[in-house]
């Protein structure tokens, strides 16, 4: 199941809340603000390092460029529009925002 | 791969709808079937067609509607279309009102259902 | 997926509800989404996790609000067939609460165990 999250980790608790029902091997989508999260020496970057040891992390290149994030912590692998689709083809969605 | 796309916030307000238009061309664009685009709470607002964004900022409700007219099922749910104003003679071209029970059978239907909201 | 007697598809359809019912209306909206469906003859549940359990809280009246109150209608829920509702214990807890405080009887169910149920739907909405 692919799990996306759209909300920024310092304004909502989607990030916090989801890490709870995500199961191991699930790949994990960040999109819109949700890709703060990723964001190299955020005060998240443990639990983004945590979630990376046992599932494949994603976000979406285009909400980073727009951002103005420079670096995203090691191993988030980015994509476009075009490889969400790919997420989609393999997986069930799971919306959380 | 047959997706529908179910879209849950109005334009502009928030992402959600800019993204999932990106969505569903990149997936037409990959060679998948977008079945539909159903709209609900605030999403209805997406095909109005009393807005007139500024010139030099996107349209949303152009791209619904030319999306539509490519043959992707643009839908407004009926019950939250009438609490907001939304009703046949504001529709853009290539939209429709229809209820949440074609949303039912549009995830019946559809391989992936993806949801765009806030 | 599955099929029943008749051949019919019968996705799992999950709707999860997060937030607190009258500040937005999703909750609301929501809850008429899982009411159509499930004419549908599919196989609904519904997941209450953080702000979402606040919906089902026993005593609410919105009368001062001159809002529409809807608590009521999750405990018709069952006549419609939708039965498996499930609350998230952290966010029960979380919050204070017990299951008795609430309007329906639930299952309360750990994170991992939603997160389970999660992955077996066809279909997963939040409201």
């Amino acid at each position: 199941m692919l799990h996306t999250i759209n909300q920024s980790p310092f304004r909502c608790n989607s990030l916090k809340t989801s890490i709870r029902f995500i199961l191991p091997d699930d790949p994990v989508l960040f999109l819109e603000d949700g890709v703060y999260s990723v964001q190299d020496n955020n005060t998240f970057k443990q639990t983004i390092e945590t979630l990376l040891k046992t599932n494949p992390v994603y976000a979406i290149s285009h909400d980073i460029n727009a951002r103005g994030i420079k670096n995203t912590i090691k191993d988030v692998q980015l994509i476009d529009y075009e490889g969400f689709v790919d997420l989609v083809e393999k997986h069930q969605v799971n919306t959380w925002f | 791969m047959k997706i529908g796309i179910l879209l849950k916030e109005g334009p502009y307000n928030h992402q959600a709808a800019d993204s999932a238009y990106q969505f569903a061309k990149a997936a037409l664009k990959k060679g998948h079937e977008v079945e539909s685009v159903f709209l609900y709470n605030d999403g209805v607002i997406n095909v109005s067609n009393k807005a007139e964004p500024p010139q030099d900022d996107r349209n949303l409700f152009e791209r619904w509607s030319k999306l539509g007219e490519q043959g992707v099922e643009i839908l407004a749910c009926i019950a939250a279309s009438k609490r907001r104003g939304i009703s046949d003679d504001v529709l853009v071209n290539h939209s429709s009102i229809t209820g949440l029970g074609t949303l039912t059978d549009i995830a019946i239907r559809v391989d992936k259902l993806v949801t765009f909201g806030d | 997926m599955t099929e029943d007697e008749d051949g019919e598809i019968v996705k799992k359809i999950m709707h999860v509800m997060r937030r607190a019912p009258h500040g937005t209306i999703y909750t609301y909206e929501g809850l008429e989404m899982v009411l159509i469906m499930s004419a549908y003859d599919q196989d609904i549940s519904i997941s209450f996790i953080d702000d979402g359990v606040y919906a089902l809280l026993k005593d609410q009246d919105t009368a001062g609000l001159e809002i529409k109150g809807f608590a009521k209608t999750f405990k018709a829920l069952d006549g419609y067939d939708v039965e498996k509702l499930y609350v998230d214990k952290v966010s029960l807890e979380e919050r204070g609460l017990k299951p008795e405080d609430l309007i329906v009887d639930v299952e309360v169910l750990d994170s991992a165990a939603i997160g389970k149920l999660m992955k077996e739907q066809d279909v997963v909405i939040h409201q």
